[in-house]
């Protein structure tokens, strides 16, 4: 059967009619409806689309990986001319691995701990294709080289935890490679990386349909990634396809009302949160055994026409329309032509732009070590017993009322500390935090005024972590309340609980609701009125909403800052997603490894001169605009650790501009290039006034898509 | 336990939602046989009185061998001890005695390892490394040793063969709940009550311990089962609760010279003891089952 496949010539992979569902206790889940998908030699195809909408089944249906619960109940999936279903286990086994290969969001799941990585590389073909261990070793190294990996010696004797998480994503696609698939699938495979350890796995991946003359399938959530790395894209919706076409025929010209939302939700280049803010897409997604007739969109479609969108068909859904003038671009709406798109003006919130106002928040040289006990005999024979882990060094910068300031960095920057800082949670070891007048620097949590507590609050990154699932949301909020001495009157604490839940815009009902019984947006969204329970001065929020899908990331963000607007609250954002910076923030302050690189206001930050760090870092943020064209800066090396960090400038090991011995032993200046835009860098002024901007829009006219 | 109810008088009764919870055991016969061995004794325990042919202590004809007629007319289906008691009935009188004495020593257990689990999870450092290291230390020591030491030492009573059971089995609870109070206390909203500055206890028992409850009921059915294990131990040993009042390892004790001559005697107690333990242990399965769906 093999020997049919390898000289075979036409499309690697066909989906027909697949339909995939899980059989629960509540009965039959369709999981994905009718999906059909032609995949040549190698072409990359991307499946995009918000958490829920099918796309990883897709991938584990072709790989017949469904579990227990699940399976095919329509349609066929063709391998090289071969039914899948037609195969048996044992077949089937050495299809996977061997002609198929899947790399997974976790890199650390995908590798055993307890074997080395140059052992678990040349299983492959040791088990594959039974060759000489001498062979596997000479594959397994030269695979590693072609995935980039510097020192393939090292890494082949390593165990997985010894190596960066950049790193271990790379042999995992190095051993997705190694027995030379035909197809290749990727579920989200960047989504647990920083940006600037992405932005080169995302270089690989686009190099390696070219050399490797793989197909590849490439799931995410990202549109922005989509672009970066594929050729086609289906844009998929409640367990449908509703769009499918090239990249540019679908990111320039999108048919679909779907997919115009999508791309009116993320924070493109040009969207801005006074003049043109981001649309979120109304309602929710329908859970698949409560789909409405007709179009699966329909209820959150803006052009939604009774009697015809909601008919149902033979079908269930409606079927795909071919787009005239376009081949290849398919969409699955009854009206893609009778849409004015130019007339089409979504309701959003457009609004004055706001006024600072008085100074809130000034950190001043603000310092957290952790002691470190080092009780080696050498470190007792240097004296040095004790070592300080330099979390924050030398942080400084101020607040407004009604400002938003926006902290960016990687992880392990050293924004968490900071925020524990602020919170009381740690005390700082040196420097003045000064908050409405006062020094809480010193000031552990325990001992700070109830006042002082719930005048500056936090709203938290997972909304499945957020809320005690134990308690009702009312609850909650109340204990809230009682806990700041806003109210303590029974009644008066019940009325600010319908009140905040007012604010937050969710029903009053919900009070009574556990958090098990919210969707992710909802909880975000009691997270954040607990937050504002207190009348908070300042509110400290912590990538409040990087695990949202896109649609719901729009309305959280839109929520506060209209809870802003009408509270004039101090904004502390903290997030890595450059893109949401660039549209929320007033002012960012950019760090790494524990210290401050750039602060200025956004439009300082985003235009040069930039600090190198945050060059790399806009450089490596993928944007899903085809009109953009951006420098590549791909930083090499790994983060270091905070443990051991390097001399002199903390970026130097990394940095693509470094200038020799200087950076190596001397801290940077600060130079201060204009009011308030402050670069930690020991390149001449003149020099950095000289640099080009990373982000540049091309000439082309772009279709209205803000 | 806290809950301010004046916020949410409208949250269904504790008792409606333990029913409802009961409902969903329907979908694990295991855990339905286990719910009925279970239910079975308490009813026996319950209406002892009212179930048992004589009375537990009443002396009639040693040795009756199961069937024989009884002086009053009535039989003793089980037979009859030495001293002539009828068997049934003391296994239904002892029920009472293991249902109220293994879930209270249970509890005290509970009662004991469960905010020392919590700190040493939840506050970590030096309480964790001293509670760690006690706990360390009484899992180390032969149990039985240990009981027979603090009974013999303070006498056979109810009351001492609880305080044996919680000193015994405190230390495993406490591993339990520290491991729990370990994961649950990085959760995000541990943190949100970090920072609005709640008190340690409010943070341990209000925010941690509900979210560990799961884990900690399918422990305690299991723990009930070798409680009741232990009971009967101790009593076969000799070292259960003070004669004449029936106990199901006693009986077993009392069985002992003669059990080739008279099986019956020690056989019904001991499928007394099995089949509640058992019970017990299914119940922890059924539990488990069924929350580990969805």
């Amino acid at each position: 059967m093999t020997t049919d496949r390898t000289d075979y010539d036409g499309p690697v992979l066909e989906c027909r009619d697949l339909s995939l569902s899980y059989f629960t206790r509540a009965g039959e889940i369709p999981a994905v409806v009718d999906f059909n998908l032609i995949l040549g030699r190698g072409e990359s195809v991307g499946l995009v689309g918000e958490s829920g909408c099918g796309k990883s089944t897709v991938a584990l249906g072709i790989m017949r990986y469904l579990g227990g619960n699940g399976g095919i109940v329509g349609g066929q999936v063709i391998y090289k001319g071969t039914d899948l279903a037609t195969l048996g286990a044992e077949e089937i086994r050495q299809l996977r691995g061997n002609e198929i290969s899947m790399v997974y969001q976790e890199p650390m799941a995908s590798l055993n701990p307890s074997i080395t990585l140059g052992k678990q590389l040349m299983e492959v073909p040791l088990y594959h294709e039974q060759v000489s261990e001498r062979e596997a070793y000479e594959r397994a190294h030269k695979i590693l080289g072609d995935v980039k990996i510097p020192d393939p010696e090292r890494v082949m004797t390593s165990y997985p935890h010894q190596v960066s998480g950049g790193q271990q994503q790379r042999v995992v696609i190095a051993m997705a490679l190694l027995s030379n698939p035909s197809l290749l699938l990727l579920d989200e495979p960047t989504t647990a990386l920083d940006v600037t350890v992405e932005a080169g796995i995302i270089e690989l991946i686009g190099e390696l349909s070219g050399k490797f003359d793989t197909s590849m399938i490439y799931i995410s959530h990202n549109l922005g990634l989509i672009l970066a790395t594929c050729d086609r894209v289906n844009v998929m919706y409640s367990g449908v396809v509703v769009e499918e076409g090239s990249v540019s025929e679908v990111f320039d010209h999108m048919r679909h009302p779907y997919t115009k939302g999508l791309f009116s939700a993320i924070p493109l280049p040009g969207a801005d949160k006074t003049t043109h803010p981001l649309v979120p897409i109304r309602g929710q997604l329908p859970l698949p055994h409560e789909r409405p007739p007709g179009c699966y969109f329909g209820p959150r479609c803006d052009f939604f026409e009774r009697g015809r969108c909601d008919q149902a068909t033979s079908h269930g859904t409606i079927e795909m329309f071919s787009v005239e003038g376009e081949a290849g671009h398919e969409v699955r709406c009854l009206r893609w032509d009778d849409i004015d798109w130019e007339a089409y003006q979504p309701e959003s919130l457009v609004g004055e732009p706001l006024e600072r106002g008085k100074e809130v928040l000034a950190i001043k040289d603000m310092r957290k070590y952790y002691e470190l006990r080092d009780n080696s005999i050498a470190a007792m024979i240097k004296g040095e017993r004790v070592r300080y882990i330099k979390a924050n060094e030398s942080i400084s910068f101020t607040a407004h009322e009604c400002e938003t300031v926006a902290i960016v960095g990687e992880s392990g920057c050293g924004k968490s500390t900071f925020a524990k800082v602020l919170m009381g949670l740690e005390t700082a070891t040196g420097g003045e935090i000064i908050f409405n007048g006062q020094d809480i620097a010193d000031l552990p949590v325990q001992k700070r005024s109830p006042e002082q507590v719930g005048s500056m609050q936090m709203v938290f990154q997972n909304p499945f972590d957020t809320l005690n699932p134990s308690h009702s949301v009312g609850a909650q909020l109340a204990r809230v309340i009682r806990k700041f001495g806003v109210e303590s009157d029974p009644h008066k604490v019940e009325q600010r609980v319908m009140e905040l839940l007012d604010l937050v815009k969710l029903p009053r009902d919900f009070a009574r609701r556990r958090p098990r019984q919210l969707s992710g947006g909802q909880k975000q969204r009691v997270g954040i009125a607990r937050a504002f329970a207190g009348n908070p001065a300042m509110v400290v929020a912590d990538e409040p909403v990087s695990a949202l899908d896109v649609s719901v990331q729009a309305a959280v963000t839109g929520l506060l800052m209209d809870i802003q607007r009408t509270y004039r609250t101090t904004l502390l954002f903290i997030s890595h997603d450059l893109s949401l910076v660039r549209y929320l923030a007033d002012r960012v302050v950019v760090m790494y490894l524990g210290s401050i690189m750039e602060q200025g206001t956004t439009d300082e930050v985003f235009a040069p001169p930039y600090h190198p760090y945050t060059e790399a870092l806009l450089s490596a943020v993928p944007i899903a605009d085809t009109s953009i064209e951006k420098k590549r800066i791909i930083l090499e090396g790994s983060l270091p650790s905070v443990m051991n960090p390097p001399k002199g400038c903390p970026f130097n090991t990394r940095c693509p501009r470094h200038r020799g011995t200087i950076c190596e032993t001397e801290r940077p200046p600060q130079v201060e290039l204009s009011s308030g835009h402050v670069i930690a860098c020991h390149i001449p002024r003149d020099e950095l006034e000289k640099m080009e901007p990373v982000i540049v829009q091309a000439k082309k006219a772009r279709p209205a898509v803000e | 336990m806290t809950e301010p109810a004046a916020v949410v008088p409208r949250r269904e009764p504790v008792l409606l939602r333990a029913v409802k919870s009961m409902a969903l055991m329907r979908e694990s016969v295991v855990g339905m046989i286990g719910f009925a061995l279970v239910l079975f004794w308490v009813l026996v325990a319950i209406f002892a009185d009212f179930i048992a042919p004589f009375p537990p202590n009443a002396t009639m004809i040693s040795f009756a061998a199961p069937g024989t007629e009884a002086p009053d007319g009535s039989t003793f289906w089980l037979g009859a001890d030495h001293l002539g008691r009828d068997i049934l009935s003391r296994i239904i009188h002892g029920s009472r005695q293991v249902l109220l004495f293994a879930p209270l020593a249970t509890f005290c257990a509970y009662l004991v390892g469960i905010p020392m689990g919590l700190a040493a999870g939840y506050l970590r450092g030096k309480t964790d490394e001293v509670f760690s290291f006690i706990a360390n230390v009484i899992l180390s020591f032969p149990v039985l040793v240990l009981y027979v030491i603090v009974i013999s030492t303070f006498g056979a009573s109810a009351f001492n063969i609880v305080i044996a059971v919680t000193f015994a089995s405190a230390p495993g609870i406490f591993r339990i709940v520290r491991g729990l109070a370990l994961d649950l206390h990085s959760r995000e909203y541990v943190f949100a009550a970090e920072t609005r500055g709640e008190s340690t206890a409010w943070i341990m028992f209000v925010e941690i311990l509900p979210n560990a409850r799961g884990p900690l009921i399918v422990d305690a059915c299991l723990r009930i089962g070798y409680v009741i294990i232990t009971i009967g131990v101790l009593g076969f040993l000799g070292l259960g609760l003070p004669p004449p009042d029936p106990d199901w390892g006693g009986m077993v004790n009392d069985a002992k010279p003669m059990a080739l001559a008279f099986p019956y005697m020690a056989i019904y107690p001991c499928i007394a003891i099995s089949s509640l333990v058992l019970g017990f242990n299914l119940l922890a399965d059924g539990l488990r089952e069924v929350s580990l769906r969805d």
